[in-house]
């Protein structure tokens, strides 16, 4: 009998290692032979810890499972919910960057094979450097990070630039809050982001690679660099790439808590062991990057669809999505929803189906009052634009961005203004100090933020000037978009700002 | 992590910068080595990288002060960092937050009087859909209620 209980961080802030010694010691009293596996997470939060049981007949789910009914799990008493796969939050999703993540031993390289792993790799190797990159072009790969640009076209950028070393860089420096799907795929499918590292590196001529982690994903350093040991000591990582005579080798590097460093130019500077100051471009990291050398700077989720789009195929890939959004999307679910978790599908399903269907409304049963989309950095949806379809170009149009594919739900408890008074504060706390209306604006943000909560609505043009200039004066996202979630919050929430107080005086 | 009750002798933080030498970019790794050693950077290493890297003094204690990891100074015994981010913000970590430093009677960075908890905020865990989140050292809590940070303080010592 082969028992799965998840290792994944989430999974364990709910008692998953609780659990899986639980069902350890139950086991062994019991005289029961059973194969303990610590998966990564299905995605379903709100079930966590989320333990399948296979005795034979396929897997079986149990939600919500503590140590005070592993009893019942293994007598066979216990209320399941039938196979992950019927359950309509998981049935509904289109997996292909988390096809395996919840299914296989994170570090079970076999087993990662067996699911269809390195099979990309293995045809990128038989492929030139130009054939490569127009795979990743084809498929319409769009940098999962927040940004948006093409892949392939960085790639290119970087396969052209002549030098004795290039690197591949990827930004796991996941700060957005409700954002998780970097650490969920490194936590619970390790081997795809190596893999589709070393394709980048194949492709570009890199044969050097490094992971930017926080420090704030203690599990997801130690499985990372778990994992890349036993890619070296398989001979995936190292002078000769399963046997093809390249190179590639990576080392995982860890963050330092400052959430700038998830900016590319400032990522490097600290990976070169700098302060984490913003760098202006040009020159291009393409150009550029690590140690002055031609770099790719990928996110996490970028560099892990490489491997299912060349393993299906790049139009396999294109074929999913909405105009210039092509493939899928790990959506993370999270704030004040009664279903939390991570949704992979085609993109554009509409912002309100995602918050009303996919994530059944708020967890407190109160009505939503904002979704915030993209992270700190994002704008604050208000429920009239609920029909935007999820894409880039969708949400650009209507005054937001959808970042990292965070949505974080509020209901209407919530205060707007203390939302965008955060948003100022949390610029404040993190610029790196470099432009001047990020780092003295943001600090001028909250103090006219604290006027207006006081009555003083003359207040209200300096802020929208202020949010003006730090648009148009700030170097990098921090300064540049935290005006999208105060600017947001004053626009579609205005009675928040005020004005019934300033009535009532 | 352990507190020495003197200072870390030089050769002791020596050894610590030598094996991260050879690395490309290696100030953070000995940075998070020492740190990971002693609990906090002490002003003593500040010399001695910039003299490893070839470096000034200023350079080492910038890149020290720019980022929220690194410690002049010794923490409490345990380290318990609330998530403020958004997604904990939706599921009332700005009440929970404030309840636990009143109880304890700190602000944010502040260390319990015998020295066993020092709170810090954290923006974003990565537990956005199991909010609001906390981290006790390395290990992660979700949900946490007032019920629970009673408990994770209790057995921290706080």
């Amino acid at each position: 009998m082969k028992i799965y209980v998840p290792l994944d961080s989430a999974a364990k802030a709910l008692g998953a290692d609780e659990v899986a010694e639980t069902i350890r010691q139950e086991a062994a009293q019991r005289g029961l032979t059973i194969e303990l596996i610590r998966n990564g997470s299905r995605g379903m939060i709100w079930l966590e810890p989320l333990v399948e049981i296979d005795a034979g007949e396929g897997r079986k789910a149990f939600g919500n499972v503590t140590p005070e009914n592993v009893s019942a799990l293994l007598d066979g008493t216990l209320e399941g919910l039938g196979a992950v796969e019927d359950i309509p939050f998981f049935a509904r999703q289109t997996r292909l960057t988390f096809a395996r993540c919840g299914i296989i031993d994170p570090l079970d390289l076999d087993d990662y094979e067996a699911h269809g792993g390195l099979a990309g790799l293995r045809k990128a190797l038989s492929m030139t450097g130009e054939e490569i990159i127009s795979q990743v072009t084809d498929s319409g790969l769009r940098g999962r990070g927040g940004a948006g640009f093409p892949t392939g076209i960085k790639w290119n950028t970087v396969l052209g630039a002549a030098a004795e070393q290039k690197y591949i860089v990827c930004n796991a420096d996941e700060g957005d809050s409700g954002t998780f799907a970097d650490r969920m795929i490194m936590e619970g499918d390790p081997f795809t982001l190596i893999e589709g590292m070393i394709i980048a590196g194949v492709g570009v001529g890199a044969t050097k690679g490094y992971v930017y982690l926080r420090s704030e994903y203690p599990d997801a350093i130690n499985i990372m660099n778990k994992a890349v040991n036993i890619a070296q000591q398989k001979g995936l990582l190292g002078d000769d790439v399963l046997g093809s005579g390249k190179a590639f080798d990576m080392e995982i590097r860890v963050g330092a808590g400052a959430y700038v460093c998830g900016e590319e130019t400032s990522l490097l500077n600290s990976l070169e062991g700098k302060r984490g100051v913003v760098r202006a471009k040009p020159p291009l990291p393409a150009l550029e990057g690590f140690l002055g050398k031609p770099t790719v700077v990928n996110n996490v989720i970028s560099l892990a669809t490489v491997p299912v789009i060349f393993e299906k195929g790049a139009q396999h890939y294109a074929n999913f999505g909405l105009g210039r959004s092509k493939g899928t999307m790990p959506i993370q679910i999270a704030g004040n929803v009664k279903h939390g978790g991570l949704f992979e599908t085609a993109f554009g399903m509409p912002l309100g189906e995602l918050v009303n269907e996919i994530a059944g409304g708020t967890a407190s049963g109160r009505p939503v009052k904002a979704v915030q989309v993209g992270g700190p950095l994002g704008a604050y949806m208000p429920l009239s634009k609920f029909d935007t379809p999820f894409g880039y170009e969708e949400f650009d149009g209507q005054g937001g961005l959808i970042g990292h594919a965070g949505i974080v739900v509020f209901d209407d408890t919530t205060d707007m203004l203390k939302m965008a008074r955060f948003a100022m504060e949390f610029c404040a706390v993190e610029s790196c100090g470099k432009c001047t209306p990020c780092r003295i604006g943001s600090v001028r943000g909250v103090e006219t933020i604290d006027r207006i909560e006081r009555g003083d609505s003359s207040a209200i043009p300096i802020l929208t000037d202020l949010c003006e200039t730090m648009k148009d004066g700030s170097l990098c996202a921090l300064g540049g978009f935290t005006p999208f979630p105060v600017m947001s919050a004053l626009t579609h929430f205005p009675n928040d700002f005020a004005t019934i107080k300033e009535a009532a005086e | 992590m352990k507190n020495l009750q003197s200072a870390p002798a030089d050769n002791e933080i020596g050894v610590l910068i030598d094996q991260h030498l050879e690395s490309e970019g290696p100030m953070l790794p000995i940075l998070h080595s020492i740190q990971s050693a002693f609990g906090y950077v002490p002003e003593d290493a500040v010399p001695l990288i910039a003299d490893a890297l070839n470096i000034s003094k200023a350079e080492v204690h910038g890149v020290i002060s720019f980022y929220h990891d690194f410690r002049e100074a010794p923490a409490g015994r345990h380290v318990v960092k609330i998530c403020r981010a958004e997604a904990c913000q939706a599921m009332g970590a700005n009440t929970l937050a404030d309840e636990t430093l009143a109880k304890l009677g700190l602000d944010w960075h502040g260390t319990t009087i015998n020295g066993a908890v020092t709170i810090e905020p954290v923006y974003c865990l990565g537990l956005c859909a199991c909010a609001p989140a906390a981290m006790v050292d390395d290990k992660v809590v979700g949900r946490v209620d007032t019920a629970k940070m009673a408990t994770l303080l209790k057995e921290a010592g706080a």
